[in-house]
């Protein structure tokens, strides 16, 4: 039965969720910042970054307490290698949150060059991958995973979108350059985050198949 | 009041140590030492309080050292495992902890071996009330061969006299349920104890030790006369056994210490090389022989 590997094993899982409800959390408030054009919050999410890094650092680290540990195998092994790559993913997607944050900060609160609609779409759809990848994950659910991945697709129409507005606007005025380059980072920012889910999902696949699978619905 | 207590407090009291109550007011005035409590390194948990501790515990045969100057704390209801190559001195150690040496013709400890604060090696204490507090199970089962499981279990409380039916049948069941085992023999408290499997037979060790409700398990290799599968129930056993007693286990099984244990402890010739939570010492030990160990580069 190995109890205790078990236990050790729901208590990671655990963790996973509740660092990824960090990452979430991070990359709504920034979004809220530059909404609000709230330069306050915005130092905070660089502030408060430091706590996704260490949640991640001790993952990682009861993660290579159990191999040392516990010589987990097959499925069990799946998992702790599943958690070591998922961690890394979300650690990034919390840095560019702190990303959106210090444009926040760069734009200091000037004029939105456009109307802010299609960039908290794409936040909002992000973060929603982000917790049904955790809950696919949960649930063991490939199917589940695989349906996620194409949600980045959406995401990836909304980021070109975004991008050839910028473009537009800044043809027409070029005061907005700087702006709108801005914003572009802001775009690209999210667009990064949904791509890191699909890793997430890939892991899921990898640990109820074994399969390392890559561009699960790029083909 | 728990079954636990309600039994403890029927057990009638002895010259030192004995009942629950007793041992719960010595412990509210107990061990103030340096280390008594800390903080685990990387977890930010409190340390639970120090159980025993010895002194420059050090045990000779005649005119070899079997164990050097180990000093080394142990914490209320965590597992310690002594690891080290055959000869190394790790049952040495286990076995002074509750003055089996004294059985040993030659051989002299010195040094000390606190428990909740007391020396057990001071002329006053009686060893027979010591090896009650602080139980022992050995590598292999030992059941008394002509008892039966029943009488297994509540051996060493009929030797300080209980008798009573409904105390030892209490504690009977009790102890079988902590050791895993009573609903497998339930039906059959009659049969013999030898009658069990292996690892039946080592559960059954557990139980007659549980039954006189000691604080502290010594455990040498108790599971090195086993299959896999009763290995695997004895390791879940020992992870349960923690919440309620502190335990001290010697194995020649590097892994069965890494995958039961709170603090490893590395002896090599006698010494103490290493001691540490088995998290650190297992990824990042200090000593360059404890490396070489539990890489298998000798041992």
């Amino acid at each position: 039965m190995r109890i205790a590997f078990q236990e050790h094993l729901k208590n990671l899982e655990r963790e996973l969720h509740n660092m990824a409800e960090m990452v979430n959390q991070a990359i709504d408030l920034s979004i809220t910042a530059l909404k609000e054009r709230d330069i306050e919050t915005a130092r905070q999410i660089r502030k408060d970054d430091i706590h996704i890094n260490n949640k991640r650092f001790e993952i990682e680290e009861q993660c290579i307490h159990l191999i040392a540990t516990q010589q987990p195998v097959a499925t069990q092994l799946r998992e702790i290698i599943a958690v070591l790559n998922i961690i890394t993913d979300l650690e990034r997607m919390g840095d560019y949150a702190v990303g959106i944050a210090k444009i926040v900060i760069k734009l200091n609160g000037s004029d939105p060059v456009k109307p802010l609609i299609d960039i908290p779409r794409m936040a909002d759809i992000a973060t929603d991958m982000i917790t049904s990848s955790l809950d696919a994950y949960a649930a063991r659910d490939v199917e589940r995973a695989r349906e996620i991945t194409t949600i980045d697709d959406d995401v990836d129409d909304l980021y070109h979108q975004v991008t050839r507005e910028l473009i537009s606007i800044m043809i027409e005025d070029p005061r907005t350059i700087t702006r709108s380059t801005y914003l572009m980072w802001v775009a690209h920012n999210l667009e990064r985050i949904a791509d890191r889910v699909t890793n997430i999902c890939e892991r899921i696949i990898f640990l109820v198949t074994g399969e390392l699978v890559e561009n699960i619905n790029k083909d | 009041m728990n079954l636990i207590q309600s039994i403890t407090s029927k057990v009638p009291t002895l010259p030192l140590f004995a009942t629950s109550e007793s041992r719960q007011a010595s412990g509210a005035a107990e061990v103030k030492t340096s280390t008594g409590t800390n903080t685990a390194p990387g977890t930010g948990k409190a340390e639970n309080k120090m159980r025993m501790e010895t002194h420059d515990l050090s045990v000779h045969y005649g005119s070899t050292m079997g164990v050097r100057n180990v000093s080394l704390p142990i914490y209320d209801k965590q597992v310690l495992a002594l690891i080290g190559p055959s000869g190394c001195g790790k049952t040495t150690y286990l076995r002074a902890l509750n003055r089996m040496h004294d059985l040993t013709r030659g051989a002299r400890v010195t040094g000390s071996v606190m428990l909740d604060g007391k020396n057990i090696y001071d002329s006053e204490i009686n060893p027979v009330i010591i090896r009650r507090r602080i139980g022992m199970v050995f590598q292999k089962p030992t059941p008394f061969p002509t008892m039966s499981i029943y009488d297994n279990v509540v051996a060493g409380l009929k030797l300080v006299g209980i008798r009573k039916r409904n105390v030892l049948d209490e504690v009977c069941e009790r102890a079988l349920k902590q050791a895993a085992l009573f609903d497998e023999v339930k039906d059959r408290l009659n049969s013999p104890g030898s009658s069990l499997s292996g690892g039946q037979q080592q559960r059954l060790s557990i139980a007659r030790a549980l039954a006189v409700d000691p604080e502290v398990m010594l455990m040498d290799e108790p599971t090195s006369s086993l299959d896999p599968q009763s290995t695997n129930r004895i390791e879940d056993l020992i992870h349960e056994l923690k919440k309620q007693v502190t335990i001290v286990i010697v194995t020649h099984n590097m892994q069965q210490a890494a995958r039961v244990s709170d603090k490893t402890a590395f002896f090599y010739v006698g010494d103490l090389i290493e001691y540490g939570p088995t998290n650190s010492l297992f990824t990042k030990p200090k000593e360059k022989r404890t490396e070489e160990y539990i890489t298998g580069q000798f041992g």
